[in-house]
């Protein structure tokens, strides 16, 4: 049994156990931290940033997804300067590809729309990187629109650590860095991809979609890979 | 091969030693070998052996000596005479004066062109007087492939020590006192580091070896593992019987081949001599180093980076806490020290702990290698107390800025660190003092810069250099550093406005407290010092772009 302890979130008393993440005591008592990367049951990666909880003590914002509560921490998970910070990143995030949900199949149905509405935020004050990203729709069943992609990598992890095929990986640094097929094959020549659509359900934008989805009529199951998760008993 | 038999191999070393008169150290430091040293050593040995003299005179190829744009250079002991900017051609001549004659070459000797009267001995220049070299104590004086020369400088006797007389706390309490903090830029204390690790219990730990140098600018590390990589293996083995670990890894980055080569060859010969491997000099100690190459990522000179990097993966960091001493390597307790830290420690298991405390400030002891490089007369590698002034640094170890120019600034660490100006210069060099000007101590590249640069675009270099090298894992770094660098290139260009002044400032700020890694956390670090000290420049540029909009 883990031991028993006592926390404090936005300075609320908390009584939980050791071993388990600030993201997910929160999930238990109600308190909604925004998340973008995470997805139950896969590893998490802390990237997305917009988890940042302050704890005092630490000089550095921490994400609540992988960090573990401890005896006596105090969380402090929505203040103004957290929510600052969050705006600015999702206005990074909507800066750096293409991200125009008028014309995308994710419309309506995306989490970064979502994110955007939760943290208020009403323009982006950054340049539009424009990047040029490849559509890869060599896949007979799938297409992967590289200029959707945030980067979260929840396709890489459940494709290795549910699906247990690892067809995705990530190549190249920084702002050029991109979601690969094998080694950087067209996701059609993929030896190592199943079909199983786990990636497209658990995509938070329109960067993974089956072919014949209709601009803002895309379907996801995010639940049935969680369900299918908890049911498997990983982790 | 037990404490006894180093004693007399090493005084045997000794011995056999003084059986030669002079000593020639040609140095094959990276610098030298890039100004032809290899030609010139292999024209020494002719020239010693053409002249029936090599009874008495020793060449042997050793690492960095100091003054790197001097190369190549020559030193010839007892009597420390430095010979610079020497060709295959000049050898004969040198060792006909020097060597045979006895007088010495004035118009070769080091820094001719810049003394009035260039030493004999090279311990009196201004250059070697304000140093204190621990870490490169036997750097340029011994032969960095030969464990005999290094066992003749005491080698090993520190390790011999450790594991015959001595136990793990001890060596880790005498670390503690030493006061000894982390080299590679962050300075954690490292007797707290160690003892951590310590106290974790697991069925395995390691060590690993930070040789990832990778500041525009720095090549302390470099030198270091060139000219004398047995004390920062022996170094290691220490770590490694204090933890209770069995097996290191020494993650040297690719772009050192001579640095690979050499501690490779370290390795061997440590092994043959039973200083690493199983049952270490007689005792029930055993640890074993591999070496790890780095294929030209920035970032795997952050901690968790390179340890995925060392476990076959793609080489990101990850999020702290677990701090690596806790989880790391494989995830069992990992200790990861850089590779000037390692070079420290066997000079303060032989001196002790107070003795090593006594240099430096109080809460930096001991010494810090400095790459001095940029705008000043001298440059290369330098070894100074903790809490030497920035202004002595430059102007008398490094000779000031060249061509009657004017100071501006010294940039400290590189790409996570900052500017320092004019009117800063006298504050003592320690980990502390460099944070609060906006600068971090880092791994100790320094750069120097007259009026003549452009703290815009110094800052827009740096950014540029973090835009490239973040791993692109977290959307601050990976989005933050490219929007920075466009602004800043805005600016530069002189078509920004007071708005995009406003954005940029407020850019950095997210980045510095949102990004994941310390490359992130720190890559606005130089655009921010620069408009804290050197905001005219901005301005300047702003005004420019008011004016082209007119």
């Amino acid at each position: 049994m883990p031991d028993k302890i006592t926390i404090s979130i936005n300075g609320t008393e908390i009584k939980t156990e050791e071993g388990k993440s600030i993201l997910s005591v929160c999930k238990e008592n109600d308190i909604h931290i925004p998340v973008m990367c995470h997805f139950p049951g896969l590893t998490d990666v802390g990237a997305c940033r917009l988890c940042l909880c302050e704890v005092k003590g630490y000089n550095k914002l921490l994400p609540a997804c992988t960090t573990l509560v401890a005896e006596n921490m105090e969380i402090q998970t929505h203040t103004e300067k957290l929510k600052e910070y969050r705006r600015v990143i999702v206005e990074m995030f909507f800066s750096e590809r293409n991200h125009m949900c008028s014309i995308c199949v994710a419309n309506t149905n995306c989490e970064l729309q979502d994110m955007a509405t939760e943290v208020g935020m009403q323009h982006v004050r950054f340049p539009f990187l424009n990047q040029e990203c490849a559509v890869d729709a060599s896949h007979p069943k799938y297409v992967i629109d590289h200029n959707r992609c945030i980067m979260c990598t929840r396709c890489v992890r459940v494709c290795s650590e549910v699906e247990g095929a690892h067809n995705w990986d990530v190549k190249n640094r920084g702002y050029n860095a991109r979601v690969i097929s094998d080694f950087d094959q067209p996701w059609g020549e993929s030896e190592t991809c199943t079909s199983c659509g786990k990636c497209l359900n658990v995509c938070p934008t329109g960067a993974l979609w089956a072919k014949g989805s209709v601009q803002g009529k895309l379907d996801k199951f995010p639940e049935k890979i969680t369900d299918l998760i908890e049911k498997r008993g990983i982790h | 091969m037990n404490t006894n038999e180093l004693k007399e191999l090493s005084e045997k070393i000794v011995e056999e030693g003084k059986a030669f008169k002079k000593k020639v150290c040609v140095c094959c430091g990276a610098g030298c070998l890039s100004s032809g040293s290899e030609a010139v050593l292999e024209s020494m040995k002719q020239t010693i052996k053409d002249k029936g003299l090599e009874s008495t005179v020793q060449v042997i190829p050793s690492g960095c000596m100091g003054p790197c744009n001097q190369g190549p250079l020559v030193k010839i002991l007892p009597e420390e005479t430095i010979y610079e900017k020497l060709d295959g051609d000049a050898v004969e001549a040198l060792v006909d004066d020097h060597i045979v004659k006895d007088t010495p070459q004035e118009d070769k000797l080091l820094f001719s062109e810049y003394r009035d009267k260039p030493f004999v001995d090279s311990r009196e220049d201004p250059f070697f007087k304000r140093q204190k070299r621990i870490v490169l104590e036997n750097c340029g004086r011994i032969n960095p492939e030969s464990i005999e020369d290094y066992i003749g400088v005491n080698g090993y006797q520190a390790l011999a020590y450790a594991l015959h007389r001595s136990s793990p706390e001890h060596i880790i309490g005498e670390i503690k006192l030493s006061r000894l903090r982390g080299r590679g830029g962050a300075g954690y204390p490292t007797g707290f580091k160690w003892e951590t690790v310590y106290r974790h219990v697991a069925d395995q730990k390691y060590v690993v070896c930070n040789a990832d140098e990778g500041d525009p600018g720095a090549f302390m590390d470099r030198s270091i593992l060139e000219g004398d990589p047995h004390r920062v293996l022996e170094g290691m083995i220490l770590a490694g019987y204090a933890i209770g670990a069995t097996q290191g890894y020494a993650y040297i980055r690719g772009e050192y081949p001579a640095a690979i080569k050499r501690f490779e060859e370290a390795l061997k010969q440590a092994r043959k001599k039973g200083f690493l491997g199983r049952s270490i000099m007689g005792s029930d100690f055993s640890f074993d180093v591999e070496i790890r190459i780095g294929a030209g990522a920035f970032v795997c000179g952050e901690e968790t980076a390179l340890l995925a990097s060392i476990e076959g993966k793609r080489g990101t960091p990850r999020p702290r806490p677990p701090y690596p001493a806790e989880s790391g390597l494989w995830g069992k307790p990992t200790l990861i020290n850089n590779v000037e830290t390692f070079a420290n420690i066997a000079p303060i298991v032989i001196s002790g702990g107070t003795a090593f405390g006594e240099v430096g400030t109080p809460k930096s002891a001991g010494t810090k290698v400095f790459a001095l490089a940029g705008k000043v007369q001298i440059s290369g590698l330098i070894e100074v107390p903790m809490g030497t002034n920035l202004r002595d640094i430059i102007f008398e170890i490094g000779g000031g800025i060249p061509g009657g120019h004017k100071f501006k600034a010294a940039q400290t660490g590189g790409p996570s660190g900052g500017c320092i100006p004019e009117q800063h210069l006298d504050h003592p060099v320690d980990y502390e003092s460099l944070q609060e000007l906006g600068s971090i101590m880092g791994s100790g590249g320094l750069i120097v810069m007259d009026e003549t640069s452009d703290m815009v675009d110094v800052a827009r270099y740096f950014m540029e250099f973090c835009v490239d090298e973040s791993c692109g894992k977290c959307i601050p770094c990976r989005v933050g550093t490219k929007q920075m660098f466009d602004l800043l290139t805005k600016i530069y260009e002189g078509r920004a406005t007071d708005i995009d002044l406003a954005t940029l400032e407020q850019l950095a700020h997210v980045v510095k407290d949102t990004s994941l890694c310390g490359l992130g956390m720190s890559a606005p670090n130089p655009l921010l010092s620069t408009l804290r000290f050197f905001k005219e420049d901005y301005i300047q540029h702003l005004k420019d772009s008011a004016l082209a909009n007119v």
